[in-house]
């Protein structure tokens, strides 16, 4: 479980996270979503670490990863996935050294274990085969899947994605995120993915909170958000003509 | 100005850590060592020679005087190479050459958030990144230096050659009338710490970019700037150190 308290983040005199607080809990899919420039993605960094909050703290199963050092973190760190809105791939690696890369530095295994769990990866996103591949020969969706199978290479305890379905095509987008989803349940993975995407919300949001203006504006479940009387929620959540149908519908 | 060094000395202090694992370490400094050693070999080598030559072209033409031995030619054009034209001018191509792709290479990598990634996985994105280009650059650039120096006196053989300026035979007797081994010493001194300022400042540069392309291209030129710049300012300490 990933448990946030009272995150504040300035940068200079922009203050973009206001107390923050939430619960991530395990084998869910937890959705923090938001207009741009909500500090969706300023809060991801906050969690992993890439950003210290100004203010508050973070626990990865209670110990609090905040206030730890950098040598601290390594062992949690080994317990994290992440993927990032572009993949961030390493360009001068094949789509195998990729996925082996920190298999390589953290575990002691051979090197044919190590092809055996890049193969099981590689067959678990639906991309065997493409191991000599290079980032640069990849489309977009085979980049993410890559990215989602070197997250995954560590057997990770918490998986953090970042805008899962930017730049994809709808059909695309959808298997990104049902891949997502199967992963979390199959592994009973504590899974956090910024979007604001309303296919991935609808589809495969356990937990979702609302940011707005850097504050908590409201947290429930998939089944909830299309009957909340918040005002700001229903701007965001129903802003195209076909989630408006759809809601006349429900 | 002061920010800047601060922040220059802890990302060096951060690139010396203890290393994850260090057989990775190991193949990263080997892959760099070829990129930077074997990668600059056909840019070194032809500057040598034409640098070599010229120098010796200029000497004769200079100290033309029937007062003057020949020899001298090979005396002088054997020190400036050793002492000047190969570490100083090798380490102002190799900045344009190595720097550039380092920091490009580097800011790359911040901007497409492949730095990132390190980090969450738990590796130190310095040690990873910039201590295998720096143990990297002081190896292969004092190599490369030495290198240089042989082949800018074959230069400087080859033009005695080609022309009836000055003997070989002189030339060669030049080069081995007088020979001081603290010259040899203060080159590769100069070409090891050249090495290091190529590699770290264009390193810093390349980590501490922030935005995108426009950026990463920026970097890599500030990194060749400020290498070139800190190359000269070393030259001169280490000349007035040790000569």
């Amino acid at each position: 479980m990933i448990e946030i308290k009272d995150i504040y983040k300035t940068f200079g005199d922009n203050e973009v996270l206001k107390g923050i607080s939430a619960q991530f809990l395990p084998g869910k899919n937890n959705l923090i979503i938001g207009g741009s420039g909500s500090g969706k993605t300023t809060l991801l960094k906050c969690i992993v670490g890439l950003h210290e909050p100004t203010k508050g703290q973070v626990f990865f199963n209670d110990q609090n990863f905040t206030e730890m050092s950098f040598e601290e973190r390594v062992p949690i760190r080994t317990e994290i996935g992440m993927l990032f809105q572009n993949s961030a791939l390493f360009d001068s690696m094949t789509v195998e050294e990729n996925i082996m890369f920190p298999l390589n530095l953290f575990t002691n295994q051979s090197k044919s274990e190590k092809l055996d769990r890049a193969n099981f990866c590689l067959e678990r996103v639906n991309l065997k085969g493409k191991n000599k591949l290079f980032p640069a020969e990849l489309s977009g969706g085979m980049k993410k899947r890559v990215g989602i199978a070197r997250a995954i290479s560590m057997q990770p305890k918490y998986l953090f994605v970042d805008e899962p379905n930017s730049g994809l095509d709808p059909k695309t987008s959808i298997l990104i995120d049902e891949l997502i989803a199967e992963l979390t349940k199959e592994y009973d993975i504590t899974t956090v993915v910024v979007t604001h995407d309303m296919n991935s919300v609808m589809g495969i949001g356990d937990h979702i909170i609302f940011l707005h203006q850097g504050q908590k504006w409201w947290e429930g479940s998939n089944k909830e958000i299309a009957h909340t009387d918040k005002q700001e929620l229903n701007d965001f959540v129903f802003a195209s003509k076909f989630m408006q149908a759809a809601k006349e519908k429900l | 100005m002061f920010t800047s060094l601060g922040r220059y000395i802890l990302l060096l202090r951060l690139s010396f850590r203890k290393p994850e694992k260090f057989s990775v370490y190991w193949a990263e400094i080997m892959r760099e060592m070829i990129s930077i050693g074997i990668g600059s070999l056909g840019i070194i080598g032809i500057i040598s020679l034409f640098i070599g030559a010229v120098a010796v072209i200029q000497v004769a033409f200079q100290l033309n005087s029937p007062i003057i031995p020949d020899t001298i030619a090979g005396s002088i054009a054997r020190d400036s190479t050793v002492l000047e034209f190969s570490p100083t001018i090798s380490a102002l191509v190799l900045a344009g050459r190595v720097g550039s792709s380092i920091a490009s290479q580097i800011g790359t990598m911040r901007v497409t958030e492949q730095i990132d990634a390190l980090e969450i996985m738990g590796v130190n994105a310095p040690g990873y990144l910039i201590s295998p280009k720096i143990l990297a650059g002081i190896t292969m650039v004092p190599m490369l230096n030495i290198l240089s120096i042989c082949l800018g006196l074959l230069g400087g053989y080859i033009a005695c050659a080609a022309s009836d300026d000055i003997a070989p035979a002189d030339f060669v007797l030049g080069l081995r009338d007088g020979f001081l081994p603290i010259t040899l010493q203060a080159s590769l001194i100069k070409s090891f710490a050249f090495g290091f300022i190529i590699t770290s400042v264009c390193a810093y540069q390349g980590f501490y970019t922030s935005g995108g392309a426009l950026e990463v291209g920026q970097s890599a030129t500030r990194g060749v700037v400020w290498s070139c710049i800190m190359i000269l300012f070393a030259d001169l300490i280490i000349s007035r150190v040790m000569l």
